[in-house]
């Protein structure tokens, strides 16, 4: 069968030379459009480098950090890679874009057998189960450290850990700057998807404005996915033109959403890092993680040999949120309001869901003189968006 | 067809030697074409590396040494292969009747949902049972997506490129529906993901390797596709539509039904992709499963020339070449992006290197 389809009438006089002239062209032609494109790449590999270079020391713990997106992300994965640049004495493995499959396990496992990591630090939400699961009963050695918190004792193996922070406590002060700033009275908020962590952080950002101003509400669209940049634009346009004058965003990079409300002309507050530098104008605060202090504790005792907890959990108390510092549109008596918030927080005087509270399709979540703490588990599975919100979870 | 006679009236009594020798040198000037392009791309790539500030020769070095290195690379790049098996032949099969199906996605992540049904609705019944059910409940769903991409074609005209590309989009929103919907498993809070399949439904890894069994799937279908398209009276008859479909009609070839059959089974290959995610390594259906794999089948399959047998060792190369681009992020702090760069200048240089096949000789041409 094969030989019939040999080409029919291939002359003699159809041979040419193994490399041709015009074979030869096209390959200078790639060789020069690849060369145009490397300045740019250059720059990306720049804070990378940095990383192995510092690699010098005698025989350092070897640290591996996975993040789910790219490093200079303005969001989710540049707050971490932040804190992991500011590790001293380890060596610094990175590996960026690795999607929650079977990527993220090989990825860790390499790190492992290649690089000899000792301490892996896979970031993303979703790489807990099953992949970090199936990895610590492989690698008993290996110290398994997951941003998430999800382990639970007895059911997970002794070398993963996981950590998280409060950052609702965070999105309630800048709730109170956005509610104090808004001359409209409408406040604009980007989701991902209608998950537990989302809704807090929804509701407590609402909460936060409507307890300065209880004429504000939050209009919220949910894009459907973590990172979906034009969705992300169009919703935040949308929201402009509909009279809001104050947009957030709870995705991966809420870069997109920044830089769409400063040139819409609106203010922003930022969230996962510091946006400020997007959005000069109209960036008012936003809500930060912290991770350094998580991780160079970790470390800390990890070095030490010391066992470190299993689950970890903190807020503004305890420095694993914090609040980017207040942009220039910020009033001083806004400030102030939200300087006493935060103390609130710190103290631990403030509760963010207390009763009365009902969710915005009518029903009581609270009764009055109810609250709810910040670790109560309960405030971990929720599944409403308070009143003031505009906006429904399907 | 009178092609075939200067071979045949090849003269007997030749030495074994003179016999095998120009076949091998025509076997290997099929393959000068690609080998070249490969070394185009190698070179390319280099100077891109060695402008990046990276001396190309040591990232080689250790791209091998994260690809086939060592034992733990290779099953690495293996595993990463096995998907890439199966969603390259949703491109390739169809691509033998001239279609250009690119939705191997969307059979991709319906056939993850069929499965994690399957393993629901047969929830108590005996491993083997349930596993079997997810395998034919994902390759149904996937071969109906692009069976009805390829129905859509023969029947009604639709472009399968678009019809197919549409299909995926709306299997992917389907799959977004009833995985953070009707079917969402509620004790997964943050991360929405359909009901667990039970750990005893799992696929096992193979024997005495790090890999799971999606690997010996992969390799099978492409085995079988390969008879199927090389050596039955099927595979013959999809040929002839994808040489002329006019033509193939004329001779009384029914053009619809190979061609809603040839991507039906293209589909239930990704379908089945879907279930090897689900099976081997999730444990149930979520938002993960969408990683691109059907998009990068198609890549393979182009890589490869819609021969379903050159699509093993393209699967390999490309897995071989994921596995590598962690290690060139944290050796050399190349950004991720490097190794799309790699890949599509391989594409690139790929497809612009047909043009040169059959012209490129080693042996004299046949006189």
């Amino acid at each position: 069968m094969k030989q019939l389809e040999l080409p029919p009438s291939r002359s003699p006089s159809a041979r040419r030379p193994l490399l041709s002239r015009s074979l030869f062209n096209a390959m200078l032609a790639l060789l020069l459009a690849s060369g145009a494109g490397c300045k740019k790449t250059e720059s990306e590999a720049a804070p990378g480098a940095t990383g192995s270079a510092s690699a010098a020391s005698s025989a350092p713990l070897t640290v591996g950090f996975v993040y789910v997106g790219s490093r200079s992300d303005y969001g989710y994965n540049q707050a971490h890679a932040k804190a992991a640049s500011q590790l001293q004495g380890v060596k610094l493995r990175e590996e960026e874009n690795v999607p929650e499959t079977v990527a993220v396990q090989k990825t860790m496992e390499s790190m492992i057998n290649l690089d000899g990591a000792k301490v892996l630090f896979p970031t993303s939400f979703g790489y807990f189960d099953p992949h970090i699961l199936a990895l610590a009963n492989k690698y008993p050695d290996v110290s398994f450290l997951h941003c998430g918190g999800l382990y639970s004792e007895g059911k997970h193996p002794k070398n993963v850990g996981s950590y998280f922070g409060y950052i609702d406590e965070a999105e309630y002060v800048a709730g109170i700057v956005a509610g104090s700033t808004t001359k409209t009275k409408k406040l604009g908020f980007i989701a991902a998807k209608p998950i537990p962590q989302v809704l807090r952080n929804i509701n407590a950002y609402t909460l936060g404005a409507r307890s300065v101003d209880p004429t504000v509400t939050v209009s919220v669209i949910f894009t459907g996915d973590w990172s979906l940049p034009v969705k992300e634009a169009e919703a935040a346009n949308s929201l402009v033109d509909q009279g809001v004058d104050v947009l957030t965003a709870h995705v991966d990079s809420p870069k997109v959403v920044i830089e769409s409300a400063e040139r819409r002309g609106v203010f922003s507050t930022g969230y996962h890092a510091s946006q400020a530098e997007l959005a000069p104008k109209g960036y008012l605060t936003g809500a930060e993680w912290n991770w350094e202090k998580v991780y160079s504790a970790y470390i800390d005792k990890i070095k030490k040999g010391e066992p470190w907890e299993h689950l970890v959990r903190g807020g503004i108390k305890e420095g694993f949120v914090k609040l980017s510092p207040y942009g220039e549109p910020v009033a001083e008596e806004t400030k102030k309001k939200a300087d006493a918030a935060k103390a609130g927080l710190e103290a631990g005087t403030l509760v963010i869901f207390k009763g009365p509270l009902s969710s915005n399709d009518g029903k009581q979540i609270l009764a009055a003189g109810e609250s709810r703490g910040q670790t109560d588990i309960e405030l971990e599975k929720m599944s409403y968006l308070v009143e003031g919100v505009k906006g429904a979870i399907e | 067809m009178t092609a075939s006679a200067p071979l045949a009236l090849e003269p007997p009594g030749k030495s074994w030697a003179q016999r095998i020798l120009p076949a091998a040198l025509r076997w290997c000037e099929g393959l000068l074409p690609t080998l070249m392009a490969l070394g185009i791309t190698v070179l390319a790539f280099g100077a891109f590396v060695a402008l990046a500030g990276h001396n190309p020769l040591e990232v080689y070095a250790e791209m091998y040494r994260g690809a086939f290195g060592t034992w733990f690379s290779f099953q690495n790049s293996l595993l990463r292969a096995a998907p890439l098996m199966l969603t390259g032949l949703c491109t390739a099969l169809p691509a033998r009747l001239g279609l250009m199906v690119i939705g191997g996605e969307g059979a991709l992540v319906v056939g993850g949902m069929a499965a994690a049904a399957s393993a629901a609705a047969l929830r108590g019944a005996p491993p083997s049972l349930v596993i079997a059910g997810m395998m034919l409940g994902s390759m149904l769903a996937g071969g109906v997506w692009i069976g009805a991409a390829g129905a859509l074609r023969a029947l009604r005209g639709v472009n399968e490129t678009i019809g197919s590309l549409l299909l995926s989009y709306i299997g992917i929103a389907l799959f977004n529906h009833l995985v953070e919907g009707p079917f969402r498993d509620p004790a997964s809070l943050n991360k929405p993901s359909t009901p667990p399949i039970g750990e005893a439904n799992m696929l096992g890894n193979l024997p005495g390797l790090d890999v799971h069994v999606g690997l010996a799937f992969g390799i099978l279908a492409c085995i079988a596709c390969h008879v199927l398209m090389e050596h039955t009276v099927f595979g013959f008859s999809a040929r002839v539509v994808g040489g002329n479909p006019r033509a193939a009609r004329l001779s009384g070839l029914r053009v619809p039904s190979l061609i809603i059959i040839t991507c039906a089974i293209a589909g239930s290959a990704a379908g089945l992709a879907g279930m090897v995610e689900v099976a081997a390594i999730h444990g149930n259906a979520n938002a993960s499963l969408m990683a691109g794999y059907g998009y990068a089948g198609i890549l393979v399959a182009f890589l490869a020339r819609h021969n379903t047998i050159a699509i093993l060792p393209v699967a390999l190369l490309l897995g071989g070449i994921n596995a590598s681009g962690g290690l060139l992020q944290r050796t050399f702090g190349l950004p991720d992006a490097a190794v799309s760069v790699l890949q599509g200048i391989a594409f690139v240089v790929l497809l612009a290197s047909e043009t040169y096949r059959g012209r490129l000789r080693l042996s004299r041409a046949p006189s």
